[in-house]
Parts: structure tokens; C-alpha cells; sequence
């Protein structure tokens, strides 16, 4: 089976006053109908990715290397009309907070239908059947009155359910999901959370959702790959990811969690800052503030370990676990 | 929309109340008698009293006030001291003609304006943007009475191409839609565009650069929009700030353009104003003032009913 996204030794380096090297060498597969999610703090990357994913970082400001495949599509050549009917057509993307990715002075409906109207050639009343009917299926009350709505008479989470609706109108195979819940309320974030299974597993799409909140991650996703420093550090299903974690980066996340903490306890969290990325990783990247970093950590760019398919870990030290189970 | 209209224009009054007051007081408090300009220097005490009584200038302020805005709102705004003629008859014809002026200006600077200022913000901090900053800031900065001498040095005196004065062939104070008259316009209008110019392009400048860089356009591409279509959208929520800023400038060009007016011998309102002003001509010098200032307030409201129309943000609050 051909796989949905297929992306190899990806390199994303900014230019400008000051470079950074934001994706290093990263390389990721996701079949079709696969839900990933893509875990790792502000500043790893995460973000990054999912914009090359859909071409939208400025290319006079990037440099990019490496390869993409969508579907068999090389995504990196695609350019004009290719790509325009790629992006929302079969990759779409929901934004960290609805308040700033709806353009401000046109209607929810307007907004939706413009989407179906560019991509599926309907006309405006067809469109915005369309438009309604996905306002219908993102469980928006009275969707007829809100398709006449503007983004600032809305909700936080009605207005990340019109994302939604927005992202889906175009039936696309893959979804992108940036932080959905982010910018949300703790009720909401669990609404919209729930919205988004159920929807996936209705249009049977594949979803990377990036998240640095790892009980969301476990909530919606079949597979986690971990990022630090612009790289995937540990690939797995989730149940192997959370049940037994192999690099001391996902081990201190799960350790950082505040489920399970008596009152009173020390919160363990992982010492010092990621890296500044101005140049480009040559040893491991967490090895500053890793408890079990030895000195070749320091020296060469860890090996990957992988345990089993579709499995593995970018640590020197991972071996070791390994060999003693 | 049309509730808030009449909300506007019931806010309008007491705006309108104030500008007739201070149009009203303005030529009581400045200082000298507006006799003194139009009687011979060796009139008779009686003859200055006669005088006085026949304008309605011998009766309490607040009276004449009540006297002034009650022939106002009959269409009669007295008569010019200094040519006898009724104010309403030269106030609005010059008034006409400074309208014309400031349209033709506006008609060149707002394309002008918006385009430059778009491409500036389109391509923020690259040579172009400079260009187009440097440009607005002298056309904002450069004394416009001095450019239009300079506009008649070269293309009147020296090349002869167009006429230097007046809004008519031969001084007439007609105006018609034909050559003859319409190259009377060009140096004037296209004098006065020049600050319009650079005020606009900064302001769209500014817009378009700041919404270029919101959240929203990045997820246009992601829906996969082309560049005219996001371009579009852009314009769309720029128009509202765009406008108003338009809206308030075309009130500058009616009412400032008193200096570009004299330089070009142009008979508008700026023109009629210095006159009336030179000659104590009181009468006309409020009827002047006040037109131009309800010019401006009628602008204002037109302006902000008009971003209400386009900015669905604008009407709640």
C-alpha cells in the first residue's frame, strides 16, 4: 500500500538577521486513515512541519531539502494550480486559534463556500448548501442563521468548529491539525477533541495533529512521534510510546505530566531550554539536559534504534534498555 | 444599517449647533470694526450708526445669533459687505468650484495613493517599499504652494503647455466640461494631489503590511486560494480604514487648499475665504466657514456610514 505522506530527510533552514536550522533531517510516514500525533514543546518544530507540509513557508525567507510525497505526489516541485488544488483540496489544515485564522469581514458561510467554489467548481448557491450541510455535521446549532455570521459574533469553539467545517468542506485526505484546542476552554478542548475522532473516523482521513499536551496526544492518536530540536526523536503507537518510553526526552514529558502527583510532591520537570538551533545539530541534541547523557552524547549525531516496525528512537543509550530486556 | 444612519445623523445636531456657535463667534471676537473697511475714513458718527443699523450689527450678540440662524435656515446667509452681492449666491459657487478642485485632486491621488501604497506593503522592506516611502514623505513634506510655483515655472512659463490661472479662458468664472477649461485644472489638481498621495500610500502602506502578516492570509494559501484571491481579501479589510482616511483627506483638499487657491487664482472657497478675510467681510467670511465646515461634517458622516457598510466589526459596537 502506497503511503498517504511520505516524507524523507526533510531539512527546513530559515534565513534572515539570524538562521535557524528548524527541521533537521526528519523523515515520517503516514498511512492512509492514520491518526499521528506530532508531540513536542513550543519552538521543536512541530509547526514548522506541518506548514512545509502545505508549502506555506515564505521561499524566499526558507531553504528547503529533502523530499515529500504525497499520495506518490512529489509535493516540493508542485507549483500554480497543482498546488493550489493540493492545498485544501487534499491536504487541509485547522489553525492554532479560529479568532485569527478567519478573515475578519467575510461570513462564515462566505468563507466556507469560497473554499468548495475553488475546488470543486459549484456554483455560489451549491456552495453554500455545501457550507451548511458541514455546519450541520461540526454539530453547530442553528447552522442556517450562523452561516450568515461573522468570525466575531462567534465562540472560541464555534469558531474552531467553522475551521473544522471550513478545512473539511473539500473532503480532503489528509488533515493538518496546528494546536486545535490550544486557544480553547478545558470543556471545549474536549468537545472539539471528540468532534475531530469522530470525523476522522466518518470521512476515514489521515490526521497529524501536533500537540505539546501528551494527554491530548494519547486522546486522539493511534501513533506519536516525539520532536525535539527540529527532529523525530521516538516514533511508535501510542500504546508503545506512553506504555514504554524509550528516549529520556519522552520519558521526562511523561514524567512532567501532572496526572498522578500527590499534593505537596515536586513536579518533575526537565532541566534547561532546547537549543537555539542558529547551526545545525551535530550530536544529540538533548544531551544538555539529558540525566543520562554520557560523553559521546556530545560527540556525533545519535544512532536510531528501531525496536520493531515503524518503531524507533534516536538514542545512543536506547541500545542499553534494549539489550537488557 | 439604517438605524444606525439616522443614529449618526441624530448625532450630527449638536455637532452642527457647535460649528455655527464658533463660525458665529469667530467674527465677533476678532478684533476690528468690519465698518471701518467699507466707509469712507471722514464718515459722520450718524452715517457709521445708519450703517451699523441697517447690517443688524447695533442689536445684543445673542440676538443677532438667533437673527443669523434663522435667515440660515431660509437659505439666506446675508449680504457681502464688499460687493453688495447675497453670500449664499458666492459662497456656493466658489464653494462648487473648490469641490471640483479637491475631486479632480482626489481622483488622482487616491488611485495613485492606494496603488503605490499596496505595492509598498506587498513588498515591505525591500528596495521598492524605500522607494515608495521616500516618495510619500516628500510629497507630505514639500510645501505645496512652493511645488505649484514651480509646476507654473516649468510648464507655463517655460514650455507654455498649460495655463497658470484662473478656472477659465479669459478669467471666466463658468464652468464647462471642454478642453478650454479643463486644462485650467490640471496644475492645480495635480499640486494639490500631491499631499493626498503620500498620506494615502503610508496609510495603505501600513494596512496592507500589517494584514499581510495576520494569521488569516496564511490560511487562505492553506485553503488554497490563488494570489488574487487573497489579494482581494486584503483589499477587503483594508477598505474601511482606507476609506475613512480618504474620506477625511477630501475635506483637507475642499478646505485647505486656500494657498494652492492663490498661487493658481483658482475661485473657489480658499480663495473667496483670504479675500473675505482681507476685506473684514464679515458676512461672507462665516457663510465661507460655516459651508466648509458642514462640508466636513457631512464627510465625516459619510465616512463612517460608509465603513459601517463595508466593516461588519464597525456597526455593533
Amino acid at each position: 500500500m502506497t503511503p498517504l505522506l511520505q516524507i524523507d530527510n526533510l531539512d527546513v533552514r530559515f534565513k534572515g538577521a539570524r538562521t535557524v536550522h528548524a527541521i533537521n533531517d526528519l523523515s515520517l510516514t503516514l498511512m492512509p486513515g492514520e491518526t499521528l500525533a506530532l508531540l513536542g514543546e513550543s519552538g521543536s518544530g512541530k509547526s514548522v512541519t506541518l506548514k512545509t507540509l502545505l508549502r506555506l513557508l515564505k521561499e524566499k525567507r526558507t531553504d528547503l531539502s529533502g523530499d515529500i510525497r504525497f499520495d506518490g505526489t512529489d509535493i516540493m516541485t508542485l507549483s500554480g494550480r497543482a498546488l493550489r488544488s493540493y492545498r485544501g483540496g487534499d491536504v487541509s489544515m485547522v489553525f492554532q486559534d479560529p479568532g485569527l485564522a478567519l478573515d475578519p469581514v467575510y461570513t462564515v458561510g462566505q468563507q466556507i463556500a469560497e473554499t468548495v467554489m475553488r475546488h470543486k467548481g459549484l456554483s455560489r448557491e451549491n456552495a453554500m448548501d455545501v457550507a451548511l450541510d458541514m455546519l450541520q455535521r461540526v454539530r453547530i446549532p442553528s447552522p442556517k442563521r450562523r452561516l450568515a455570521n461573522y468570525p466575531h459574533e462567534l465562540s472560541g469553539g464555534m469558531r474552531q468548529r467553522v475551521m473544522i467545517a471550513l478545512a473539511l468542506a473539500c473532503r480532503p485526505r489528509l488533515l493538518l491539525a496546528d494546536e486545535p484546542t490550544t486557544a480553547l476552554d478545558a470543556t471545549v478542548q474536549i468537545q472539539i477533541l471528540l468532534l475531530l475522532r469522530e470525523l476522522q473516523r466518518e470521512f476515514g482521513m489521515g490526521v497529524i495533529f501536533v500537540t505539546h499536551d501528551i494527554g491530548v496526544a494519547v486522546e486522539i492518536s493511534e501513533r506519536i512521534a516525539v520532536m525535539y530540536a527540529g527532529q523525530i526523536v521516538e516514533e511508535g503507537t501510542t500504546h508503545e510510546v506512553i506504555r514504554n518510553p524509550r528516549h529520556p526526552y519522552t520519558q521526562g514529558l511523561l514524567a512532567a505530566n501532572l496526572h498522578d502527583v500527590a499534593r505537596g510532591a515536586r513536579l518533575d520537570a526537565i532541566p534547561g531550554a532546547p537549543p537555539s538551533l542558529e547551526v545545525r545539530p551535530d550530536s544529540c541534541s538533548f544531551a544538555p539536559r539529558c540525566p543520562m547523557a554520557l560523553p559521546a552524547c556530545r560527540q556525533a549525531l545519535p544512532p536510531v534504534l528501531t525496536p520493531g516496525p515503524r518503531r524507533r528512537v534516536a538514542c545512543l543509550r536506547a541500545g542499553e534498555t534494549l539489550a537488557a530486556e | 444599517m439604517l438605524s444606525y444612519f439616522l443614529r449618526r445623523l441624530i448625532l450630527v445636531l449638536p455637532v452642527a449647533f457647535g460649528v455655527s456657535v464658533v463660525c458665529f463667534a469667530l467674527v465677533q471676537i476678532a478684533p476690528g470694526d468690519p465698518l471701518t473697511a467699507i466707509m469712507p475714513v471722514d464718515a459722520t458718527a450718524e452715517q457709521q450708526a445708519a450703517m451699523r443699523a441697517a447690517y443688524g450689527l447695533d442689536k445684543p450678540v445673542p440676538v443677532q445669533y438667533l437673527i443669523w440662524i434663522g435667515n440660515l435656515l431660509q437659505g439666506e446667509m446675508g449680504r457681502s459687505i464688499a460687493s453688495g452681492r447675497p453670500v449664499a449666491d458666492e459662497v456656493f459657487g466658489a464653494v462648487g468650484n473648490s469641490l471640483l478642485l479637491a475631486a479632480a485632486a482626489a481622483v488622482i491621488a487616491f488611485p495613485i495613493g492606494t496603488f503605490l501604497g499596496f505595492l509598498a506593503g506587498y513588498y515591505r522592506d525591500t528596495l521598492l517599499d524605500r522607494a515608495v516611502t521616500a516618495l510619500s514623505i516628500t510629497g507630505v513634506s514639500v510645501p505645496n504652494y512652493w511645488l505649484g510655483i514651480v509646476l507654473v515655472i516649468i510648464f507655463s512659463v517655460n514650455l507654455g503647455w498649460l495655463p497658470s490661472m484662473g478656472a477659465g479662458p479669459g478669467g471666466s468664472q463658468d464652468w464647462h466640461w471642454d478642453w478650454a477649461h479643463m486644462r485650467h485644472l490640471v496644475l492645480p489638481a495635480v499640486t494639490l494631489a500631491v499631499v493626498p498621495i503620500g498620506i494615502v500610500a503610508r496609510t495603505v502602506r501600513a494596512l496592507a503590511g500589517d494584514i499581510l502578516s495576520m494569521d488569516f492570509v496564511t490560511a487562505l494559501y492553506a485553503k488554497g486560494l490563488s494570489r488574487g484571491d487573497v489579494l482581494r481579501h486584503v483589499a477587503r479589510n483594508a477598505a474601511a480604514t482606507a476609506l475613512s482616511v480618504m474620506g477625511l483627506q477630501l475635506g483637507y483638499l475642499l478646505g485647505g487648499s486656500i494657498l494652492i487657491e492663490t498661487v493658481f487664482n483658482w475661485p473657489g472657497s480658499g480663495f473667496l475665504l483670504s479675500n473675505a478675510i482681507f476685506q473684514r467681510d464679515l458676512p461672507l467670511l462665516q457663510g465661507t466657514i460655516l459651508v466648509l465646515a458642514m462640508f466636513f461634517v457631512g464627510m465625516n458622516l459619510i465616512v463612517d456610514v460608509a465603513q459601517a457598510a463595508i466593516d461588519p466589526r464597525v456597526k455593533r459596537s
